[in-house]
């Protein structure tokens, strides 16, 4: 049974995989960098401390946080088909993988802001710098090992729930462990299907790692 | 003289949730172009809202603060901004940027400025040699120590050519050499540029070793202004007392119920001589608790903690002996509490 068309549908299962994940986490990053940003800055206290601002966000991050991914796949059908044309297929996957992960992003990239040591800041708009420079020269940038952290989180949590929607179709590594593993009961593939998915986590995390360590200028060498 | 900051009436209240803060509680202050202007107090009294609203990170409540004739108040954001490149901070954790090397953090500020990098660059490795850091150009601040880290500071907030730098207890995390070696480099910048110095400190041996002037500030309020010899020889206030004598306190309150008396030398003094003459003349000895002179301002000030022998007689001749002498006398027991 493994043959070719068996090893080349894994191979390119694999790829799947990791077209959804990356492309995904862009989104979500483009999406939910912003929205961090903007959570860190209109918080109380913070540099433009807006109530009405922070307050909506924090609860529309909320409440997209805490819909179940597959339920939030379901829902979003009709945009996903409005964006993509159809609403299956792992192109059509990264509509609603993008969409959960932008909060959980904004989460992550919030907390990595709020690390950044008030006196810095503060020692920033001593010297004049306006809020735009600080935002991007002094949070970003001092926060970016934290950053690149939590990047590899969102990579390895984006993989895992674009293997979730290989329920609905979804393609990639998930989409094959069901229907190999589960419908049709071959074990086999999807032991391998696993194993797989568990090691691109351990190699991204790996990447992610190592490149915040060596961007990570507080560590003395 | 010229005069660099004025003070006027300034109140700070902090309104809390379920409690308000009245940080500072009607603040006059002048100081003067050149001049390295010590702010000293006690934990809490408002030393560190005073110096924020220097540069208005902290808005005063009421009152106003004046730069050179202006107005803080009456700056739009981006005025603000820009005066702001003339108002320079040091802190007392440093503040650098940990991501960045230590050039690149001198450079800064002139990025704020937009200064180009070629010019800022420039003008970094010069304040580098100025404050001794030549060869920690490429360094992060995680390898530095903590005096290195606030020469780098320092160097930082020379960037700009500013008229005034606040330090805010700059040398408080920082141990008695290298607090030294940090004031003499102030002290070094305010005499070559001319550049006002504020200084926030707690301790008073910060004040003796560089300011020539020093406000003392309580609770809120200013208790004593005047120059560092006047508040040092003669402290009116009660928390100007309390800071000027903090080093004696320990030894002082062992002695309780005896007999002490502080007499304080002027520069025209020399000290060795009356004691021992006077131990001759009363024929009965005593103990020296404390003697110490200091250099405060280029002007030789000591003084020393004597406890009297237990007879009333001799201790009261001794007295006279001393006030006979010119010497300034002052009874301990008054003022322990
Ligand atoms: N942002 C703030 N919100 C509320 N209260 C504040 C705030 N900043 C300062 N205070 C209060 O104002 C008072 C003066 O504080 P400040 O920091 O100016 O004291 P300080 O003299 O600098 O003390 P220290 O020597 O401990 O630094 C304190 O009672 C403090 O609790
Ligand atoms: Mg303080």
């Amino acid at each position: 049974m493994w043959d070719n068309q068996t090893i080349m549908m894994i191979v390119e299962g694999t790829g799947v995989t990791l077209y959804m994940t990356l492309v995904s986490t862009l989104i979500a990053y483009a999406l939910g960098l912003p929205l961090g940003i903007v959570l860190v800055v209109t918080a109380p206290g913070g540099l433009m401390p807006n109530k009405i601002i922070f307050k909506i966000l924090d609860v529309v991050v909320n409440i997209v946080r805490s819909i179940p991914f597959l339920i939030l796949l379901m829902l979003i059908i009709p945009f996903t088909r409005f964006i993509v044309g159809k609403s299956y297929g792992a192109t059509a996957t990264i509509v609603p993988l993008a969409i959960a992960a932008a909060p959980f992003v904004a989460r992550l990239v919030e907390s990595s802001l709020l690390e950044v040591d008030h006196g810095v800041i503060e020692a920033a708009q001593s010297m004049g710098a306006g809020n735009w420079t600080i935002i991007w020269k002094v949070l970003v940038a001092e926060a970016r090992t934290s950053l690149i952290v939590g990047g590899t989180i969102s990579l390895g949590t984006i993989l895992g729930y674009s293997a979730m929607a290989g329920v609905v179709g979804g393609g990639g590594l998930g989409d094959i462990a069901i229907r190999y593993g589960y419908y049709r009961y071959q074990a086999d593939i999807m032991i391998v299907t696993v194993v797989l998915l568990v090691a691109l986590v351990q190699i991204l995390q790996m990447i992610g790692t190592r490149l915040s360590r060596k961007l990570d200028r507080r560590i003395t060498r | 003289m010229e005069t660099m900051i004025q003070i006027k009436d300034v109140t700070k209240t902090f309104v809390g949730k379920d409690n308000t803060v009245e940080a500072l509680k009607g603040i006059d202050l002048e100081i003067h172009k050149g001049e390295i202007y010590g702010i000293i107090g006690m934990s809490g009294a408002g030393k560190s809202t005073l110096v924020r609203c220097l540069n208005f990170l902290e808005r005063p409540t009421s009152g106003t603060v004046y730069i050179e004739g202006k107005d803080l108040a009456a700056l739009n954001n981006s005025e603000l901004r820009n005066m702001r490149t003339q108002i320079a901070m040091i802190f007392q954790h440093f503040n650098l940027l940990m991501q960045r090397t230590v050039i690149d953090n001198i450079c800064f500020p002139m990025e704020i400025t937009k200064t180009s990098k070629k010019d800022a660059e420039a003008r970094a490795r010069e304040l580098l040699s100025i404050v001794g850091l030549t060869e920690k150009e490429k360094a992060y601040p995680a390898q530095l120590s903590g005096g290195q880290k606030q020469r780098v500071a320092i160097a930082r907030a020379l960037a700009t050519n500013p008229k005034i730098l606040l330090c805010d207890e700059a040398t408080s995390a920082l141990d008695p050499t290298t607090t030294k070696a940090i004031l003499t480099l102030l002290k070094e910048i305010n005499v070559k540029y001319g550049i006002t110095i504020v200084i926030i400190t707690h301790e008073m041996s910060v004040v003796q070793e560089i300011c020539s002037h020093v406000a003392i500030i309580d609770e809120g309020t200013l208790a004593e202004t005047g120059t560092v010899e006047e508040v040092f020889q003669r402290p009116r206030s009660k928390a100007a007392k309390k800071l000027v004598f903090q080093g004696e306190r320990d030894q002082y309150e062992e002695m309780k119920g005896k007999r002490c008396i502080r007499i304080v030398f002027t520069s025209n003094s020399s000290f060795e001589p009356v004691i021992a003459n006077m131990v001759l003349a009363c024929n009965t000895p005593v103990n020296i608790l404390l003697a110490d002179t200091r250099d405060i301002g280029g002007v030789a000030h000591g003084q020393m903690i004597l406890q009297l022998p237990e007879d009333e007689g001799i201790a009261e001749k001794m007295i006279q002996y001393l006030k006979n002498r010119k010497l300034e006398v002052e009874e301990l027991d008054n003022y322990v509490g």
